[in-house]
């Protein structure tokens, strides 16, 4: 089939981007089997289980409800941008270990994208903000207890740096 | 790759996406926030031959409140609308209804035109705009047409606006508030987890004179067969009332008795008609209560 193909650019994880890409390659799609970024998980594929949240112009979105497309000239990141630039993992990612907060790993990605966000705004939530934040992800093995742990070690790690 | 191949281009403006519309006909489809059309596109339920992303238009996003009415641009976020703490003082049934909407990964994409032009008789804006009595502002290349909430809906996922129209604001009418006249509203709804599509869903407004007694209400049931629905009729006869526990019963029991509902999957049709019942009821009561409350 010869589709056509548009060019975007695309600022992913702090580099800017250039590809060729068919109107109905999903923002997942082109993120994990062209960029290499399989950190964002599929999971349902239309927007119900979370795994593939990302960060678009810094709000959490679901990336197999976009095309790559539309996410020409802006902002991408994903759960591989969270990490510290020395690939050491980041205070909350590492809260979900030490809390247990993950077990198969699958949903860990979209948890870590909805959790990261709920902190850039709000330094303290408060249990039911945590679970609101989280309400669009789901996970099959924890229970959620133990990521809520995890957001709330985090939030306790990050106020304790300041 | 799961949907259909499709063109895509971008709407630099709202005329541009009209021209386009006129154009390509019943080929093409907007896409606003793409909550509902991508995973719809990916089960292939829908299979446009070409996109008309209206994401980047400026001048459909914005809130812009007057003496008696809010109006919103259509491609206004979900969040945008939540997060407006001017709107939500003037119109807070859009935010009680919000709150039910989707998750914060949805609502942050999700655009206010997208659910209404979408029109799922389960969701929850475009029952807003039936009890707030809403008129979405349609655009085509021949101009702009001003349609009421109540023409707009008229079968499950289908308005009455023309395949060459654009949704592009919505106005939300403002009820009057003082100490004389006091309001109050309220949304509620059942759904097996919270932010999926409701079974159930009810909103209610109502006004209070300075005696407690209602001088005007409006309710109406999300869920039900085809479309939103409110009650205009029966609202009438709540004005006069102290919006006592029978009256407000009374109401929602014959709502309830009026609106034709379904079985399926999720819920029987009786279970439906009993929860239309009891959450109308509930609705009025806490609109009633958040009114009289009020210095």
């Amino acid at each position: 089939m010869n589709e056509k193909h548009h060019a975007i650019a695309v600022e992913v994880n702090g580099t800017l981007r250039h590809a060729q890409v068919p109107a109905r390659l999903s923002l997942v799609d082109w993120l994990r089997d062209e960029l290499l970024l399989t950190g964002t998980h599929i999971g349902c594929e239309h927007g119900i289980c979370g795994a593939c949240s990302i960060m678009l112009d810094g709000e959490p979105v679901r990336s197999c409800l976009m095309y790559a497309v539309q996410a020409d000239g802006h902002r991408v990141t994903t759960v591989e941008g969270l990490a510290n630039s020395d690939g050491t993992l980041s205070v909350l990612q590492d809260s979900f270990c030490q809390t247990h907060g993950l077990q198969c790993g699958y949903c860990t990605p979209g948890m870590l994208i909805a959790a990261q966000s709920l902190l850039n705004e709000v330094a303290h939530p408060s249990e039911a903000q945590i679970r609101d934040a989280i309400g669009g992800n789901l996970c099959r093995c924890t229970g959620y207890q133990q990521i809520v742990e995890a957001v709330q070690l985090a939030a306790t790690r990050l106020a304790a740096q300041k | 790759m799961k949907a259909a191949p499709f063109d895509y281009v971008r709407a630099a403006s709202v005329g541009d996406a009209c021209v386009l519309l006129r154009e390509h006909g019943d080929e093409v489809k907007l896409i606003a926030g793409g909550q509902s059309l991508v995973p719809m596109m990916a089960m292939r339920l829908t299979r446009p031959s070409r996109l008309v992303d209206i994401n980047e238009i400026a001048a459909l996003k914005f809130i812009a409140l007057e003496a008696d009415v809010a109006r919103t641009g259509a491609c206004t976020r979900q969040c945008v609308i939540e997060r407006d703490a001017a709107l939500a003082v003037r119109a807070p049934l859009l935010q009680q209804a919000l709150a039910w909407v989707g998750h914060a990964q949805t609502r942050n994409r999700g655009t206010v035109g997208g659910s209404l032009m979408h029109a799922d008789p389960a969701a929850e804006l475009p029952l807003v705009a039936q009890v707030l009595e809403a008129t979405m502002m349609l655009r085509s290349a021949d101009g702009v047409r001003a349609v009421p909430a109540n023409d707009f809906f008229i079968a499950p996922l289908t308005t009455s606006a023309k395949a060459d129209e654009c949704l592009e604001e919505i106005r939300w009418p403002l009820w009057v508030e003082s100490a004389e006249r006091r309001t109050g509203s309220a949304f509620i709804e059942t759904s097996r987890r919270h932010g999926d599509f409701a079974i159930v869903a009810a909103a209610a407004q109502v006004a209070l004179d300075a005696n407690g007694r209602c001088v005007r209400a409006s309710f109406g049931i999300g869920g039900a067969n085809s479309t939103p629905l409110a009650f205009p009729h029966l609202s009438k006869h709540l004005v006069g009332t102290q919006l006592d526990d029978e009256s407000i019963n009374n109401a929602a029991h014959t709502a309830a008795n009026e609106a034709e509902f379904s079985s399926d999957l999720h819920a029987g049709a009786d279970y439906r008609r009993h929860l239309a019942a009891a959450l109308v009821a509930k609705v009025l009561r806490s609109a009633r209560d958040i009114a009289q409350s009020k210095p």
